[in-house]
């Protein structure tokens, strides 16, 4: 199958006064229709940035923007923002970490929604209020017709978020992009919302990019899986591989950090050490090397390209390709027992 | 001051409020009685308007204990005139109930305003103070609206422009007009539009200058004329504090989150920025107008000294300075009345304009 995004070689920069921040260097990243797109990384590692530049919402007149974002065969790069703006929300739709910041507070959730769908179809505002309606209905809002009357502050947080995705899916984008949206919620609420995106994707064919920092969000939905380290995709697979054959030591870092219920409670849980890399000021050669348990000499002077290792795997990372996967089978067998 | 008396309420469900007391006047007016009795809201009315009642009564008492501790001329001695016996002015003292005891001066004066609403009389020329301030609102008033509806034609819109226009040449203009607008004293800006613009004495003179203040109903165009100055004088500043608080307010709202989700969802700019972010901005904006109208609407004293404008704040000026204490405490009691009553107006509109505020 085709892919139905395509991100080809993005680069995002933004200067400012204290240089120029390298928030995305050469994203290669693509979705299908119906499958799950996992990105995964820290705070500042650009999978927020490489998200709204998708949106076309990091067209700010500091920043730079190349390399290609092939969407349904048009370049959204490229494309003048009045086009933008019909694709924006129509076609891909995005919700986002914090539902009740993300939502207007003066507003009732029912106008917020019956906006969205004006801003894109010529229909009266009573059948956009019934499909508004209709669409909290299919996020699992009980007595809609009164909820949509309600303010956001009105409603708890798993509720709030289901009038968000209620609101990016009322018009059926083909791409929705999640950006965290359950780190603000409860356990327990955080597992039915990733519950709904599952069973509207299966139900609407739609693709799904999903943002987070959280490994177990990513075992809960992913498809494909791509890491991301200082605005890099440094390893893409498919989730069953992520999990069984990591190659990356990053990866094997982020691994290791999960508390488990299924083992002897070590000591200390392990961290990676030392902290994410300046965004304008990054390490030569690889951006992981001071923080990588495995450097060696050529880490520090060349930037390991990302290389395909296996069928459907991609790592970019100087290790001999036999030496990862045996490092990576002793540490999933040592993180198992 | 907006969130003294109100509170955040996050996830709660909603008791009775502002909301449904306007849906009720559309069932019987059994319904409605009974509704307004039970809401929060009428609850919260009644209590702020007996705490206003009760402030008023403390400025009065205030007022009254300032004039007695403090150093003022003897109002008989001035009465009197130069050169009077010592008999004549205990006569004048006498007459006007000074040799009292204040406290029982007092009690005299509050018993007069409550049981009649009677102001007293001034102690200078024998005229009602009452009398006196009722023919002198329409002047105050004039000039405060007219202020007023300059101060926020020009206020917002420039706000506006500069956020939009953050840090472009125009940004950094009208915000340093806005500076200098700010800083200038009202009596000097006021003497300087005189000096300049004044028909008899200004260097070009287009508008009416100090003491051609005629009312409404003798002459409109003339009314006009003579207020053209005073309003951009009085309003300068405003507007300049209106602009700056606009941009700032504007700025610091689209870079929320539910900025960035209207723009996801694919509205326009402009409908992003004045449907999403001015309706935020401007709430509190509307409270400070209110504020701030409410104030002047005891009178702008500054403004009125200046061009000679026969309003109350000037009417204040010059009880003061002869030490007529009924016309002092009748100007206080009205500023007072004024400014209490547009809290109270205010902090009601906010529940309406902040669906999160409840009493």
């Amino acid at each position: 199958m085709t892919s139905l995004l395509e991100i080809r070689d993005l680069h995002v920069h933004f200067r400012t006064r204290d240089g120029v921040v390298r928030a995305v260097e050469g994203a290669r990243l693509s979705v299908e229709r119906g499958r799950t797109l996992g990105i995964v990384g820290e705070s500042g590692s650009g999978k927020s940035v490489t998200a709204l530049t998708v949106m076309g919402l990091t067209r700010f007149p500091n920043a730079t923007i190349t390399g290609s974002i092939d969407f349904d065969g048009t370049d959204l790069v490229t494309l003048p923002d009045n086009q933008m703006r019909s694709v924006r929300g129509q076609r891909i739709a995005m919700i986002f970490q914090d539902p009740l910041s993300s939502l207007h507070p003066l507003y009732k959730v029912g106008w917020q929604i019956v906006e969205a769908i004006q801003a894109h179809e010529d229909v009266s505002k009573g059948d956009a209020r019934a499909r508004a309606i209709e669409a909290l209905h299919e996020v699992g809002i009980p007595s809609p017709e009164k909820r949509i009357d309600s303010y956001p502050h009105e409603l708890s947080g798993g509720m709030r978020q289901r009038v968000m995705i209620a609101m990016a899916l009322v018009l059926k984008p083909d791409v929705l992009i999640a950006d965290e949206p359950t780190t603000a919620l409860d356990v327990t609420v955080q597992a039915q919302i990733l519950d709904l995106i599952r069973r509207l994707k299966d139900e609407y064919q739609t693709a799904i990019v999903m943002i987070t920092h959280d490994l177990g969000v990513i075992a809960e939905i992913a498809d494909e899986v791509a890491v991301m380290y200082a605005g890099r995709v440094m390893e893409r697979t498919s989730r069953e591989t992520l999990f069984t054959k990591p190659e990356l030591p990053y990866t094997w870092g982020l691994m290791r950090s999960i508390p488990r219920l299924d083992a002897p409670r070590p000591g200390r849980l392990d961290s990676i050490s030392g902290m994410p890399p300046s965004l304008i000021n990054l390490p030569t050669g690889c951006p992981f090397h001071p923080r990588c348990p495995y450097v060696m000499d050529v880490c520090l002077k060349t930037e390991p390209e990302l290389l395909e290792s296996e069928r459907d795997h991609l790592v970019a990372c100087h290790l001999q390709p036999a030496d990862r996967r045996r490092i990576g089978r002793e540490l999933q067998t040592q993180y198992r027992s | 001051m907006e969130s003294r008396n109100t509170e955040l309420v996050n996830n709660a469900p909603r008791p009775t409020g502002p909301g449904s007391v306007i849906s009720r006047l559309f069932r019987s007016p059994w319904a409605l009685s009974r509704g307004l009795a039970n809401s929060s809201m009428f609850r919260y009315v009644v209590r702020r308007v007996l705490w206003g009642v009760a402030m008023l009564v403390i400025v009065s008492m205030l007022t009254f204990i300032i004039f007695y501790l403090l150093p003022s001329a003897d109002p008989a001695q001035l009465r009197a005139g130069k050169g009077a016996t010592p008999a004549r002015i205990a006569e004048i003292n006498h007459s006007l109930g000074l040799d009292k005891p204040f406290y029982e001066q007092y009690g005299i004066y509050m018993k007069k305003l409550v049981l009649h609403f009677d102001l007293g009389y001034s102690y200078h020329n024998e005229v009602s103070v009452k009398t006196e301030i009722f023919s002198r609102l329409p002047v105050t008033f004039s000039v405060a609206i007219g202020a007023f509806v300059l101060w926020i034609l020009l206020g917002i819109p420039v706000g506006v422009i500069s956020a939009i226009k953050r840090r472009s040449l125009l940004d950094r203009f009208t915000m340093g007009a806005s500076l200098a607008a700010i800083s200038a004293p009202v009596y000097w800006l006021g003497l300087i539009a005189l000096f300049l613009f004044s028909s008899d004495i200004g260097l070009i003179p287009l508008f009416g200058g100090s003491g051609s203040y005629v009312s409404f109903s003798q002459d409109p165009g003339g009314w006009v004329n003579s207020l053209i100055l005073p309003w951009f004088v009085l309003a300068a500043a405003f507007a300049a504090f209106y602009a700056r608080m606009v941009r700032g307010n504007l700025i610091e709202v689209m870079s929320e989150d539910y900025i960035r989700t209207a723009r996801a969802k694919g509205l326009s700019e402009r409908r992003v920025i004045f449907r999403h972010g001015l309706r935020a901005a401007l709430t509190p904006v509307v409270t400070m107008a209110g504020l701030d109208l409410g104030a002047l609407f005891g009178g702008a004293v500054l403004t009125e000294t200046v061009f000679n404008i026969p309003g109350v704040g000037r009417f204040a000026y010059q009880s003061i300075i002869d030490s007529d204490l009924p016309s002092i405490q009748g100007t206080v009691l009205f500023g007072a009345f004024f400014i209490i009553s547009a809290n109270l107006i205010v902090d009601i509109l906010y529940a309406f304009l902040d669906p999160r505020v409840r009493y």
